[in-house]
């Protein structure tokens, strides 16, 4: 951490001299720091899938959901700050309502990356604000079929194909990347990412995980649903069986 | 209540336009002359217009009725408009009045069902709530002279209940186990209190069906902005369903052998 | 008693009352208009062009109040010029014609705006909505617009058919806006056509002297009572009626 003691570190509006953004680069820690999110873009379809760490026992199970849902097409799943994700949620919210009003039609994912792309962006740019401690994942079918998008700390966003973020990141992606998702249905890939979140879990280092999967796809007649309860036992089943072969 | 959405925000009088005929642009105005007129907030006119709804409780649930006719005037503008729609699994909403504000107030209810889609909560809207919301939003804008210009009829089914409710441009509401709307209310709707008061429990679709129907035919017989293209709505415990648009059968035949007015016989 | 309600049309404004209509066939739409506008019985343009851009493919006819329309049009413009930046691809028709709806219908009280958007895209194909005096959005095979629309319902309900070409539809367009024209005062002079495919617009121009012509009474089709073959006709023994001094 060669930042700390600069001052170049202070603010979000600072750069220091070799034109880094600390401030930006601290809330991709955050990020770093939160359990896995990953989302997969198929043949017909979307998966979401998230790795919530419970960290009381005291917690009443399925609180506090890092999958969100933007619109009746739209799911988004965060990885960092918990409270951060519920925010841009709901500026996502805004923005595909408003969408919705001035075009009559539902928001093409595209463009609701673009403008969630923009406000976070606008949160590197002052000193009076901190960026949004989350990377976040939005997936929904548009015209243009499933679409997958990541937005980062600071403001950036890519499509993918199969997308990670959160502690697990690396691994999760090195598992997606031998999976051919063009190939793909959505029921599948719910059996895959319920594989994929079981195996980043780290048991040694981390207590006790709720597993959050929701889907879009024919299946879900073009909606943002949680996986039903029968698939999500079996996904559940399926991937703590893997994990023992894997092994 | 005058159920004549063109008659609503003017006065009653007979000797200017007995027809209704209205191109609305220029519909003579016999009133007293505001001289601030300019100043004053104005309400507008319904413009584009649909006529009844009709509704009705039976044995499953809820039977809605509306034909496909948007006028424009007396011109009959559009003739394939829908003025039946499902909001959510268990309402359907009806609509006479201003069309354009009815796609306004179906959007608010598209918004309305997403917000609550979103909050993924396990709960979802029902007629109860949407005719709540309704009432609220049409006597809102009623309060800033700036009605919506419709009458509508909520109709649903939800935990085993039927919902058959009214509210129109003042915010008015009333609930009935028959309901009608404009021309409907004069003519249909003691047709409906006779065939379904007392029944509601046991009449079955087909029967319910036959009703409604029926009275469609007599307001397509006496309602000069209506039209012999219909649909059927029917809410029960097995979700919503809005028909197909179907054509009505009419009499005419008995008019063949009529001769002048009185006396004459050639 | 019967005073024209003049709270609606602002004294001296200009309108377009006029004759439009904008057809949808396989492959693309047609769309029509007269070129008249007047200051009330005052002819102020004689060769007005109401077909109006709205994006590459998207085209609007306007009716009602030239500034109104014009004002609406040229926001319809703007908006879709940045929903085609953002989207990084041409608009949608329904999303022109909505955006087009909102203004007329969040602003109904100030305007006086028919408007009829027709187009094609890459989603639906041809496509034509009409979005009536205070708003309301109408999807419609075929629609017309305007005071001398009024007149040509029939002809248009009775003559229209499913599966036209290109040619057929130009030719509907060109006889109904002909027959518009000559019983509607506040319609006239040319008319001006576009043809919108996936591959470009087409402008069409039909003079004011080259109007199709239909029953005019006797000077076109010859005098109410049949004369028997071979006499000469019209014209030629047409006798000038006495005019006294």
């Amino acid at each position: 951490m060669t930042s700390i003691g600069t001052g170049y570190d202070l603010s979000a509006s600072t750069y220091s001299p070799d034109g880094r953004i600390f401030q930006v680069e601290y809330a991709n820690k955050a990020v770093e720091n939160s359990g896995t999110a990953i989302g997969l873009r198929v043949k017909d379809g979307i998966v979401l899938a998230v790795e919530k760490l419970v960290h009381s026992k005291l917690l009443v199970p399925e609180a506090n959901r890092r999958i969100q849902t933007v619109d009746r097409h739209v799911g988004l799943a965060t990885a960092g700050l918990l409270a951060d994700g519920r925010q841009l949620a709901n500026r996502a919210r805004d923005e595909s309502l408003n969408y919705r009003d001035s075009w009559k039609q539902p928001i093409p994912l595209k463009y609701l990356a673009d403008r969630l792309g923009l406000y976070v962006q606008v949160y590197t740019l002052y000193s009076s604000v901190r960026p949004f401690g989350i990377s976040t994942i939005v997936g929904g079918i548009d015209e243009n079929g499933p679409t997958l998008y990541v937005i980062e700390p600071s403001g950036v966003f890519f499509g993918y194909h199969g997308a990670a973020v959160g502690k697990g990141k690396q691994l999760a992606k090195t598992e997606m990347e031998k999976l051919k998702l063009s190939e793909l249905t959505t029921r599948q890939a719910v059996m895959e990412a319920a594989r994929i979140i079981h195996l980043v879990h780290d048991d040694a280092k981390e207590k006790d995980f709720e597993l959050e999967l929701s889907w879009i796809g024919d299946e879900t007649n073009g909606l943002h649903l949680p996986v039903p309860k029968d698939l999500f036992e079996e996904a559940d089943k399926a991937a703590r069986a893997a994990l023992e072969t894997f092994e | 209540m005058d159920h004549f959405p063109t008659n609503w925000g003017r006065p009653r009088n007979d000797a200017y336009d007995a027809y209704g005929t209205y191109p609305i642009a220029q519909r003579p105005y016999n009133g007293p002359k505001d001289t601030f007129e300019a100043g004053v907030q104005r309400t507008q006119q319904p413009i584009v217009t649909g006529t009844s709804v009709l509704a009705l409780k039976y044995k499953d649930g809820i039977m809605m009725a509306a034909d496909n006719l948007a006028s424009y005037g007396s011109l009959a503008r559009f003739k394939d408009i829908e003025r039946l729609y499902p909001v959510g699994n268990n309402t359907v909403i009806g609509a006479g009045g201003d069309m354009s504000d009815f796609q306004y107030i179906q959007s608010l209810l598209d918004s309305l069902m997403i917000e609550e889609f979103t909050a993924q909560d396990g709960h979802s809207l029902g007629p109860k709530e949407i005719h709540e919301y309704l009432s609220q939003v049409m006597y809102g804008r009623r309060s800033k002279i700036n009605p919506l210009w419709n009458s509508l009829i909520v109709g649903g089914f939800k935990d085993g209940k039927r919902f058959l409710a009214y509210v129109d441009l003042l915010g008015t509401t009333y609930s009935a186990s028959t309901l009608a709307t404009g021309y409907g209310a004069y003519i249909a709707q003691p047709l409906l209190r006779k065939a379904i008061e007392g029944y509601e429990d046991v009449l079955t679709e087909e029967q319910a069906e036959k009703i409604i129907t029926e009275c469609l035919k007599v307001l397509f017989y006496r309602d000069a902005r209506s039209l012999n293209k219909y649909q059927i709505a029917t809410i029960t415990d097995k979700g919503v369903n809005v028909s197909e648009s179907r054509s009505m059968e009419t009499t005419w035949s008995f008019a063949e052998g009529i001769r002048g007015y009185g006396s004459q016989t050639q | 008693m019967d005073r024209v309600d003049m709270q609606r049309i602002k004294s001296g404004e200009v309108n377009l009352g006029t004759s439009i209509m904008a057809v949808q066939f396989e492959g693309g739409v047609v769309i029509g208009a007269d070129s008249r506008t007047t200051t009330g019985s005052y002819i102020a343009n004689r060769v007005t062009d109401k077909l109006t851009f709205l994006h590459d493919r998207i085209y609007c006819c306007r009716s009602g109040s030239a500034a109104d329309t014009q004002a609406i049009a040229d926001f319809g413009h703007y908006y879709l010029q940045i929903q085609a930046q953002a989207l990084g691809a041409p608009p949608s028709v329904p999303t022109a014609a909505a955006i087009m709806e909102r203004m007329c219908y969040q602003n109904k009280d100030q305007l006086s705006a028919g408007i009829i958007v027709a187009g094609w895209d890459k989603q639906n194909g041809p496509s034509v909505y009409n979005i009536p005096l205070g708003g309301g959005l109408f999807r419609q095979p075929w629609a017309i617009g305007g005071s001398g629309s009024t007149y040509v319902y029939g002809y248009c309900d009775a003559t229209y058919q499913e599966g036209w070409g290109r040619d057929e539809t130009v030719n509907f367009v060109k006889n109904t806006l002909a027959l518009a024209m000559s019983r509607d005062g506040s319609s006239g002079g040319c008319i001006r056509m576009c043809v919108i495919t996936e591959d470009n617009v087409e402008r069409l121009f039909v003079p004011g002297d080259q109007l199709p012509r239909f029953w005019e009474g006797k000077e076109v089709l010859g005098a109410a009572t049949k004369k028997p073959a071979g006499v000469p006709t019209a014209a030629a023994d047409v006798v000038p009626m006495a005019v006294e001094a």
